[in-house]
């Protein structure tokens, strides 16, 4: 990487020592086709006007900028009201419920100019699946998604919404039975039918060109927020705030913002039931470098290299591994990662619904109680934005919960007495 | 049966720590006997290792020439139910990394003639130390490793480590790969390569990929000394099959079947020993009435 390149345009295979191809040989050709063809595509106008078209009519960007001040007051611990700021970048408002249409609706237009008329798809928590569910059925594809049996029970209102969509889910029941089993079964179906067959592939994971080519597809995200930010503020925000499962809603915000010094970018882990539990997702706080799905980079792992299994009451944060492109920002100090516990992530949750009438995903509440973090400590410690101005958190609210609604019914007992249990097993599918 | 005594005098068998290398056991089975070379694979650690032990034993007692002994991994993209089902019974099982030494000194004392390459998912290696693994391969008697998800192009320490100690380094082709890759594995590769039949993971299949045949001819073309067919193989008939034109026949999935169920043991080792018998005399009638390729 040249001294003069900015960070926000670091492209694959590596970032710094993390990325490269781990995967058999029999992808190679199917993941060249893709790099030539994205590369292709990146420098055609005309792609770069159908998925500008696609976000402005069928997703509805541009994401609103969302300030929510009876959630910021909250943030600022003993210290004055106002005195610390909290801007949403609403993802949970486009098309599908999250960010994940983003990727997927660029994936698919590269799909269809490669002629290839089947994808597949891994999803955890459901949002990816049913956002290529969506684009396989806007754009004419067979679609295949990989779910792992215990997400399926957790998300089983999404498994509904795929199968609307036309797509065949398919319970994964290897392993742990979760995200990263459902990613085991999608790279198997593509070393057998990678001829014919695209995976959609969720996040900044994965071998190149994936990490790379996902960034692009999300750094429309921080693009906009950043110019409405500036139009609502005057200035960049003092902290960016994402959730990170395998990274992406992370990426696309923090790209906008890797170059600009004076703002601080931090990543929330899935702390789980608390590190020393064992029980978390938190790559940073309680891994170390590995090879997992294609990528070198930070993942849980025993003494053996075999992936520990992870866990969180988020099944979209629910996994060993990061995009390698975190790992990277992690070494090189420009992002922090911290870790948030299901506790702290369900209050969250709550407070964002109690103050402001938003339900957010589960995934994107780890993010909004980073930020009450992040605002408390800044009032603890007396700082603020340049001149005296509020400290100012830019937060993406990656996704939506309506999806998790019988979780936190669950977590919150707010069914009444009686329905409680027999409801909440048909709505989880559980019994 | 094979002979039971490692090519001695000759000295060209002897690799690393006295253990055959599997390129010149290819060579010299082709020139002295005309026949391909019959690989077999077995997990280590199922149904627990000592039995997977006995197990590997049973195969070098029955003609086979190279273990692809497996390694299990918690995410085995390139395996099917078959090896999925033992490798997560041996993880449950508590099998450790270190048991793949332990079943291979087992095995070079029973069968020195039998070159051992562990088969192995990248991260455990990396886990280990890809230098320190190295060492321990050579000091437990290994001939090198085959590593599914490891391509040259990633492969720089593991190159760096098997060039100083003289190791096999067996990467995969599929049919997929492009000419330009052939010849970059086909370089890279120090042993035998070893050709996917199809696209797609590990598994007993009616019938070994039509294309099979071509891959190994594009191997060799591309520079390739030995190329060992595997994937789908389960049979001495289809063993005898792809003996015509294939360097080696490698078999996994049908000999893990033998072992899984519910059967006695000694039940389940005799099937294997079996199976065994029948893929070994399936490469030993293979170029019979077709003469050398």
């Amino acid at each position: 990487m040249s001294l003069a390149e900015r960070l926000a345009d670091v492209s694959g295979p590596y970032f710094g020592e993390f990325g490269g191809r781990f995967v058999p040989e029999a992808l190679i050709a199917a993941l060249d086709e893709l790099e030539t063809e994205y590369a292709k595509a990146a420098g055609d106008p005309a792609f770069g006007d159908e998925l500008a078209r696609l976000h402005r009519e069928y997703t509805g960007r541009p994401s609103p900028l969302t300030e929510v001040p009876r959630f910021a007051a909250h943030a600022t611990g003993d210290g004055a009201p106002g005195s610390v700021r909290v801007l949403l970048k609403r993802e949970d408002l486009n098309h599908t419920g999250s960010h994940k249409i983003n990727n997927v609706l660029g994936q698919a237009l590269l799909v269809k100019r490669m002629g290839k008329r089947r994808v597949i798809a891994e999803t955890g928590a459901g949002q990816h699946g049913v956002a290529t569910a969506t684009a396989a059925a806007l754009m004419d594809l067979e679609c295949v998604i990989y779910m792992g049996e215990e997400d399926t029970r957790r998300q089983a209102l999404n498994v509904a919404r795929m199968r609307l969509l036309g797509a065949e889910v398919v319970p994964v029941t290897a392993g742990t039975r979760t995200l990263k089993d459902a990613i085991n079964e999608a790279l198997r179906d593509w070393v057998t039918n990678v001829e014919h067959t695209h995976y959609v592939l969720g996040t900044v994971t994965g071998p190149h060109p994936f990490p790379e080519m996902v960034r692009q597809f999300h750094r429309i995200i921080g693009e906009e927020a950043r110019g409405q930010l500036l139009e609502r503020t005057g200035r960049l925000p003092d902290a960016v705030a994402a959730c990170v499962g395998g990274g992406s809603n992370a990426l696309g915000i923090f790209n906008a913002f890797l170059d600009d010094e004076g703002v601080a970018l931090h990543g929330f882990e899935a702390g789980g039931e608390g590190i020393e539990s064992g029980r978390h997702a938190a790559r940073f706080s309680g891994g170390s470098p590995g090879v997992l799905h294609g990528a070198r980079s930070y993942l849980l792992q025993d003494d053996d290299g075999q992936t520990r299994p992870s866990h969180s009451v988020s099944a979209g944060l629910d996994y060993p591994s990061v995009g390698p492109a975190h790992s990277w920002l992690h070494d090189l100090g420009r992002a922090e990662y911290e870790p948030v516990t299901d506790d702290e992530a369900m209050d969250a949750f709550r407070l964002l619904c109690h103050t402001e009438g938003i339900i957010p995903a589960i995934e994107s509440a780890h993010a909004l109680a980073g930020a009450l973090r992040l605002g408390r400590r800044a009032a603890a410690e007396g700082r603020t934005g340049p001149d005296g101005t509020p400290y100012t958190i830019l937060v993406n609210l990656s996704g939506r919960g309506d999806k998790d609604v019988a979780t936190a019914a669950r977590w919150f007992g707010l069914l009444d007495e009686g329905v409680a249990s027999e409801e909440l097993e048909k709505m989880e599918g559980r019994g | 049966m094979v002979s039971t005594s490692p090519a001695t005098g000759t000295g060209t068998t002897a690799g690393p720590g006295g253990a055959p290398r599997a390129g010149e056991l290819i060579a010299r089975l082709r020139d002295e006997e005309n026949r391909p070379a019959l690989v077999g694979y077995l997990p280590v650690g199922f149904p627990d290792v000592e039995r997977s032990i006995e197990a590997l034993l049973t195969l070098t007692d029955n003609g086979v020439d190279v273990i692809e002994l497996g390694i299990p991994y918690s995410d085995p993209v390139m395996d099917g139910l078959v090896i999925q089902e033992a490798a997560q019974a041996a993880l449950d099982g508590g099998v450790r990394v270190t048991h793949v030494f332990e079943a291979m000194r087992r095995i070079r004392e029973h069968a020195p003639h039998v070159a051992v390459l562990p088969m192995t998912y990248w991260n455990p290696v990396l886990r280990y130390g890809v230098e320190e693994f190295a060492r321990d391969l050579v000091a437990a008697g290994g001939s090198g490793l085959i590593t599914p998800d490891l391509i040259p192009d990633e492969a720089g320490a593991w190159i760096a480590a098997s060039d100083e100690l003289g190791l096999d380094r067996v990467f995969l082709v599929a049919p997929s790969s492009t000419p330009e890759r052939l010849a970059l594995t086909a370089r890279a590769s120090r042993g035998f390569v070893y050709a996917t039949s199809l696209m797609g993971v590990t598994g007993v299949r009616a019938s070994v990929g039509e294309r099979a045949e071509q891959l190994v001819a594009d191997t060799r073309a591309a520079g390739a000394e030995h190329v060992c067919v595997g994937i789908g193989v389960s049979t001495g008939a289809q063993s005898a099959e792809v003996g015509r034109w294939a360097d080696g026949v490698i078999v996994g999935s049908a000999l893990v079947r033998t072992l899984l169920g519910d059967a006695p043991w000694d039940a389940r080792l005799s099937d294997l020993a079996e199976l065994t018998r029948d893929l070994a005399s399936g490469v030993r009638s293979a170029r019979a009435a077709h003469g050398a390729h």
